[in-house]
């Protein structure tokens, strides 16, 4: 495996924002996750919990409502009033309609899926029509204008304080005219919609109940707290032998310090978010058929794409925020130690760049050139180019003016390893090369999409030497370009998954590709199939730890001097696979600790595995080499991003 | 009147009421509760024992009311009997023999004809619960021998096992699963609690489980405090359930109220907890109890729950947990550091009893009389914390004053030591508390004593230390108490080990000295009346010695392994208990002579820790040597189990049935006017009948104490045997007896005249290794001072006992 140097970067101050939304889709078996400042993100549950598709946000779209209608499309709603609906194809917006009713709160699409239902802040229900592109307004819901079938006065009292406003948080309306309302009071109460009247009071907490959702066969339902727990209702039979059932409140889950802003329910898990970031899917056993990794807690906090790049000649590190970029100089010693030892720095890290966006949206992406001197990135209507100076310790940066109107917006960015060319890839689905002059830039290519798709590539890779260049969009195979004649050279077979992570290895010219059911293939490029470790892999299968892991493989790179080495990282661990040895089989330890110096050679051989995982940085958000003998490595740890949160409710914990 | 019995060892009293759940009875009137090998029937408003249900042979284990007969009661024992019973009357109707060990009782209303019990096979861990049936027949002792298996490996304790939704399904709780068996279905379902893998799950092991009377919902209390509620159990993959959690500590017991709209749940916080509609925010409590809550019950009628303590008692609460009524036991703590004493004023015995508390408990009628809190802290229930203990405490003046001592160390160097004196107030009817004495001694108090001279005018106080000192304490005028004499220099601790030294109470002056090479010297007492020249010392290894006061010289050593050593204020008898690997053995002997008068061997397996002499209301007549010390008090002591045993020919209990009896057959009487009418004719017959005994001497039976008549008079008319089998019985006991009294004593001598054949052998036996160093002429002189009738037999005697195991001390 090898010692190397390990710059531990703990400088990348990443904060997740807060989830505002989250809708389920049970027909594509799809999760939508609205963050607070705009950003929507598409999870794929089938293909184990992948972040497929994300949509930026912009600072004045605050999302209140996100639903999913007719099939799949995805409307969302928001403060500033418009309904949006997203192309999940070309990952845009496809338009935004001003609903004129002030900020929209709440958003329902009807069962059939041809309504549209908002609730706006001047009081108004308006009712759209859901057409094959658009939608169309249909009637307004004026307040207080029809009188109201039924009022359900909801008791004010709290906890014996009655002067505080009840504000009902959230209501559920069940098939059989059942009332579900969650309110601020820490209530969840039942009503029957025929009569107006209130069935059954649960007093569940303490503070705001904030969210509810039913699953769709009606026989549960979870409600959210601003405490952070989350409860299951179930309805259960009173007797084994009558038919009368009765709703019961079955386990709590405390898996959020704070508050719980949405929940979901999928026929399998209960899936909620809230001001803490981590998104959670808690499945319930009960409906898990078989007991494999499906049935296990998942915990998403981090984006399943890179936020870092790296220069490795400069040895700079370029972070991306939502509306900035930092840039960073690595620090560096002269001291030597053994392994483990923590060396002293003789130069701290340096803070060379902070480079604040221009208007209200997000970044999407950005890309720092292998040598340093360019920086790149795009938001949803921009794309970016700077040049950057060194003249000695000062830096300077100059914008390259005019870039052409077909570099609107870019999803990934990727510099050519001599940081002569530049690789976008746009929205639309084509492909940009463009070389890189000294402070100016020429178009040379542009690869369309293939007819009949529309779908955005959203990885690039190319290989050192320039000649092959690799992409992928988020369902079909692995496109390969051949640079130099600019010609489509082969299309990877597409998989069931979707890719993670693509890289190509030096001389080789492998494409090693990892996808989110864990799987790495590695194919080769100039004979148009995959190599034989690939092959064997594939026919011996991997261990089955490491299919059980939780994060998917965000970044790939090659050693310079093995050949026979795949370095890979997710949040949790980072292996190194050495094609040359035999591949372990499930009776071997995956997750083995450093070979003891003492013991012999043929031991050490015998239970050398190809796989060489280290866990000790953890969340690992960017690990990449940067010389023979030097990693870097980013972690953001847990707490720290707790730290930076608000202060949660405060509960009086027994015992202190 | 007496009958000339062998005395035996008797449990008296003080058994534990909280072994298992206290049921009602359907009309809430009464309680029940086991209580040792007893059934005992409390009212629930008088807080009175109505009846006392005896026949078992054993520990009584289980008790259920018959859910087909509600005035009926099932018990079941350790002996392997089931009984049914008619508690009203406190008549045994029927014995099943089950032949097993019976380790608890279960009854459901849909079988009918059979109850579940728990029985051991084989492995002694295991146990199984199995349905009996029940043969329905006329007699009286009934085999059924008829089992039928229902569940394995199971906990002993009926807590851990429940039967829900009228029988349908029985769960049992074990460890770290759930069982449930449907009866209908006859298949079992398992659910089982990730054990202890990780720290998060170390406590959850189950321990008690409630059904809901209504719905299919199974209530499990949990190791770490938590209370699980079980659904849809009948599904193996659909199952769910719901936490409550409040308790910090265990969860004792659980249940369920009648309609199943709120659940109770209680453990070592002392505090009953009702869940309302079984939500975690909706719960009320009871707090204050006492101690731990070891059962829960409630009954049929749903007004009132019960909650049995740890420390032997029961509580009967209203519905809106108000506490009714307190039926409370002799109370059990774990140390026992007063010792046993005896009011001298109520005769009650005292010793610890709550944490921090001396309790009064007369045993006459079983029953705690008051609790006197010494410490008169808050007691916090937590386990490892090192609480204030009462360690002494002593009566004087004929139970005027009443000296405690407690202590609190939680290191070496920290003692923390005080003294409370109480006066007796004779308008309140109890202790009030007159002087507290911080740090009366530099180190523990070892000893503490009134001076209990008749003549002393001013109670006075004597405390021995660890520290070598011991200080005399008197009453002044302004009826304070302070020290008079301090700084005795001699090196108490020494002479604690081996050297007695005699004070003048009056002067304060060292009279003499003692030493004896053997040994450190544990107990120490003066003879009583005659004997009141001699001091008596009980050694560590083993050795009983005797000192002449008057002579200042040992006048007799024995090796005797004591344990236990108390004088008789009645008489001059001291009573010894030694303890060896075999068990106790228990020595009645005077100081004047070294040979008993009384052995019993065998008292107890365990250690006995205290004994002591309660002086008897009512003089006994024993007419046997032997058990002539039993006359004028009687001998209790208790062993390291905490079980208080007396030495009595009969159990206390059945001393106790008559007077409860009459209560009862007073409260059956229906108050009718007919009764008002009926009820003081007879009366008044009954008087002119005695009137006309007395006159005329005439010994006709009187149809009101003739058992068998009075048994067919006040026994309901369905649970009688048949006419034709009553009719001989009924005519017999009217015919007069025409055996002569005296006949039936002559035999009970010869009986007697054998028993103490016996018993001296025994006694030769055991005192041939023992020595001793005076000669028998100075015991024949003391003896002759006072020479009754019954003292020349015994002397007569001695001439013939072979003295040869003194020569051997």
């Amino acid at each position: 495996m090898g010692e190397f140097k390990v710059h531990r970067v703990r400088f990348f101050n990443y904060v997740p924002s807060g989830i505002r939304c989250v809708a389920y889709n049970n027909q594509s078996n799809r999760l939508a996750v609205s963050r607070t400042d705009g950003t929507v993100e598409i999870y794929n549950l089938s293909a184990n919990y992948f972040q497929e598709k994300f949509f930026p946000g912009h600072e004045s779209r605050a999302t209140e409502a996100l639903c999913w209608a007719k099939g799949q499309r995805l409307f969302s709603a928001g403060l500033n009033g418009e309904i949006i609906e997203y192309d999940l194809q070309a990952l845009n917006i496809k338009y935004a309609m001003d609903a004129f009713g002030g900020p929209i709160w709440s958003m329902a699409a009807s069962p059939s899926g041809s309504q549209l239902l908002v609730g706006c802040e001047d009081g108004s229900v308006k009712l759209f029509q859901i057409t094959p592109g658009k939608i169309q307004f249909e009637r307004n819901f004026d307040r207080q204008k029809r009188s109201a079938i039924h009022k359900m006065l909801v008791d004010r009292q709290y906890m014996g304080v009655s002067k505080r406003k009840c504000i009902i948080w959230g209501v559920a309306f069940l098939s059989d005219g059942t009332v579900i309302s969650v309110d601020s009071a820490g209530k969840v109460q039942f009503w029957d919609s025929a009569t107006g009247t209130l069935v059954k009071n649960h007093l569940i907490a303490n503070a705001d109940v904030q969210s509810i959702a039913v699953s769709d066969q009606e026989d549960s339902f979870v409600v959210g707290t601003a405490e952070g727990t989350v409860f299951h209702f179930q309805l259960v039979s009173v007797t084994s032998n009558s038919s009368e059932k009765q709703w019961v409140r079955t386990k709590p889950f405390q898996h959020h310090t704070h508050d719980v802003r949405a929940v979901a329910h999928s026929p399998t898990a209960l899936i909620s978010g809230g001001t803490d970031t981590h998104l959670v899917i808690r499945p319930l056993m009960e409906k898990v058929e078989v007991k494999n990794y499906d049935a296990a807690l998942r915990k998403i906090t981090f984006p399943h794409r890179r936020l870092i790049s790296c220069s490795k000649k400069k040895q700079l590190l370029l972070f991306q925020f939502a509306h900035h970029l930092e840039l960073w100089q690595l620090g560096s010693t002269v001291a030597t130690g053994k392994n483990g030892d923590t060396l002293p720095l003789s130069k701290d890290a340096d803070h060379l760049l902070h480079l604040k966006t221009k208007g209200p949206e997000n970044i999407i992406c950005s890309c720092i050139s292998p040598c340093g001197s360019w920086i790149a990135y795009s938001t949803a209507s921009r794309f970016f180019l700077y040049r950057l100076s060194y003249e000695r310790d000062n830096i300077s940066l100059q914008r390259v003016s005019k870039m052409p109107a077909f570099l609107r917006s870019a999803l990934q960015i990727l510099f050519s390893e001599d940081s002569a060319k530049l690789f976008v890839a746009s929205n639309q689905g084509s492909l940009h090369i463009i070389r890189l002059l000294e402070g100016s830039f020429k178009h040379l290519h542009t690869f369309q999409p293939q007819s009949g798709t529309v779908e955005s590539m959203c990885l690039l890779a190319v290989s050192p030497d320039g000649n092959w260049l690799a992409a992928s969009g988020t369902s079909a195979g692995v496109h390969v370009y051949n640079v130099k004649n600019l010609k489509l050279h082969c299309t990877v077979p597409a998989y069931n998954f979707p890719v993670t992570a693509l890289a190509i290895a030096p001389s080789t010219n492998n494409l090693v590709i990892a996808h989110s059911d864990q799987q790495v293939f590695e194919y080769s490029i100039p004979d148009k199939q995959y190599t034989e470790w690939s092959r064997t892999i594939q026919k011996q299968g991997f261990h089955h730890l490491w299919l059980q892991r939780d994060t998917p493989i965000t970044h790939i790179s090659f050693h310079l001097k093995r050949p026979m080495h795949i370095l890979l990282h997710d949040a949790y661990m980072f292996c190194i696979i050495d094609k040359s040895l035999p591949l372990p089989n499930d009776k071997t330890l995956l997750y083995n600790p450093l070979p003891p110096k003492n013991e012999s050679d043929v031991i050490r051989r015998r239970t050398a595995h190809a796989f060489k995982i280290s866990k000790i940085y953890k969340p690992l958000l960017f690990m990449d080499l940067l010389d023979e003998r030097t990693l870097v490595a980013v972690e953001r740890p847990l707490d720290d991003i707790i730290a930076q949160l608000p202060p949660p409710i405060k509960k009086k914990k027994f015992g202190t | 009147m007496v009958e000339q019995e062998r005395v035996r060892v008797v449990r008296c009293g003080g058994s534990e009421l909280n072994f298992r759940r206290a049921v009602f009875s359907a009309d809430s009137k009464y309680i029940f509760c086991v209580s040792g090998d007893f059934v005992k029937v409390y009212s629930t408003a008088t807080e009175e024992c109505v009846h006392i249900l005896q026949g078992h042979r054993n520990l009584v284990t289980g008790i259920q009311l018959n859910p087909n007969n509600h005035l009926q009661l099932y018990s079941c024992s350790f002996d392997g009997t089931i009984k049914l019973w008619d508690y009203v009357d406190g008549i045994l109707i029927k014995t099943f023999i089950v032949g097993h060990k019976l380790h608890a009782l279960f009854t459901v209303a849909r079988a009918e004809d059979s109850v579940f019990v728990t029985i051991n096979k084989e492995k002694p861990d295991i146990f199984q619960l199995v349905s009996v049936k029940l043969p329905k027949s006329s007699s009286q002792e009934i085999e059924s021998k008829e089992l039928s298996f229902v569940l394995d490996y199971i906990n002993q304790s009926p807590k851990y096992i429940a039967f829900g939704n009228e029988g349908e399904y029985v769960a049992a709780v074990r460890d770290f699963y759930l069982s449930v068996y449907f009866f209908k279905k006859k298949t079992t379902s398992r659910f089982t609690l990730s054990s202890s893998r990780n720290k998060k799950h170390a406590k959850n092991n189950f321990t008690c489980v409630a059904c809901h009377p209504k719905e299919d919902c199974i209530a499990t209390g949990h190791k770490d405090g938590k209370i699980r509620l079980w659904r849809n159990f009948d599904d193996d993959k659909k199952y769910t359930y719901t936490c409550l959690h409040w308790h910090h500590d265990m969860v004792m017991d659980l249940a369920f109220s009648v309609t199943g709209t709120s659940l109770l749940s209680g453990g070592r916080e002392s505090v009953l907890v009702e869940w309302r509609d079984a939500a975690e925010k909706n719960k009320e409590f009871l707090p204050r109890l006492g101690a731990t809550i070891e059962h829960i019950s409630v009954s049929p009628a749903g007004d009132l729950f019960c909650t049995s303590h740890s420390d032997n008692k029961i509580i009967v609460i209203h519905r809106n947990l108000e506490a009714s009524a307190v039926i409370q036991g002799l109370v059990k703590d774990s140390n026992i550091f007063t010792g046993l004493m005896i009011d001298p004023r109520t005769k009650a015995l005292v010793l610890n009893g709550k944490p921090g508390h001396l309790q009064f408990y007369s045993l006459q009628s079983d029953k705690q009389l008051y609790n006197l809190d010494i410490v008169q802290q808050e007691y916090i229930n937590d386990y490892g914390l090192i609480q204030i203990e009462l360690t002494k405490a002593a009566f004087g003046c004929y139970g005027n004053w009443l000296a405690t001592v407690e202590q609190r160390q939680e290191k070496e160097t920290e003692l923390e030591l005080q003294m409370k004196l109480w006066m007796y107030n004779k308008k309140t009817q109890g202790f009030v508390l007159n002087t507290k004495v911080n740090m009366p001694h530099e180190d523990h108090i070892t000893a503490l004593c009134f001076c209990n001279a008749e003549k002393s005018e001013n109670p006075t106080l004597v405390t021995a230390s660890k520290d070598g000192h011991f200080k005399v304490w008197i009453l002044t005028d302004d009826s304070d108490i302070y020290k008079k004499a301090v700084g005795w220099t001699c090196d108490f601790v020494v002479s604690f080990e081996e050297i007695v030294t005699i004070w003048d109470s009056e002067t304060w002056e060292l009279k003499c000295t003692f030493c004896q090479r053997a040994g450190k010297i544990r107990h120490l007492c003066f003879g009583r009346l005659t004997c009141s020249k001699y001091l008596l010392g009980a050694t560590e290894n083993g050795i009983l010695c005797c000192w002449n006061l008057l002579s200042c010289a040992l006048e007799w050593s024995a090796k005797l392994n004591v344990r236990v050593m108390e004088p008789d204020l009645n008489s001059e008898n001291i009573a010894a208990i030694s303890h060896s690997s075999m068990g106790s053995d228990l020595f009645v002997f005077k100081p004047s002579e070294p040979r008993p008068l009384y052995i019993q061997k065998n008292i107890s397996r365990e250690e006995v820790q205290w004994g002591v002499f309660v002086p008897r209301d009512v003089p006994e007549s024993f007419t046997s040597e032997a058990y002539q010390w039993l006359n004028r008090s009687q001998f209790y002591f208790l062993t390291k189990s905490q079980s208080l045993l007396t030495l009595s020919t009969k159990s206390p209990e059945e001393k106790l049935t008559p007077t409860s009896k009459q209560l009862l057959a007073e409260e059956s009487l229906p108050t009718t006017p007919f009764y008002f009418i009926l009820g003081k004719h007879r009366q008044q017959q009954d008087e002119k009948l005695n009137a006309a005994l007395e006159n005329e001497l005439v010994q006709l039976p009187l149809t009101e104490n003739i058992p068998a008549i009075s048994e067919l008079l006040h026994t309901p008319a369905h649970v009688l045997p048949s006419a034709s089998f009553l009719c001989s019985m009924f005519v017999n006991s009217l015919l007069l007896s025409k055996e002569s009294k005296s006949a039936e004593e002559i035999p009970d001598d010869v009986d007697m005249e054998e028993e103490k054949e016996r018993d001296d052998s025994d006694e030769e036996n055991d005192f041939t290794e023992k020595v001793q160093d005076t000669d028998n002429t100075d015991l024949g002189e003391d003896i002759i001072h006072q020479l009754s009738k019954s003292e020349e037999k015994e002397l007569r005697k001695f001439r013939k006992v072979d003295y040869s195991w003194i020569t051997a001390l």
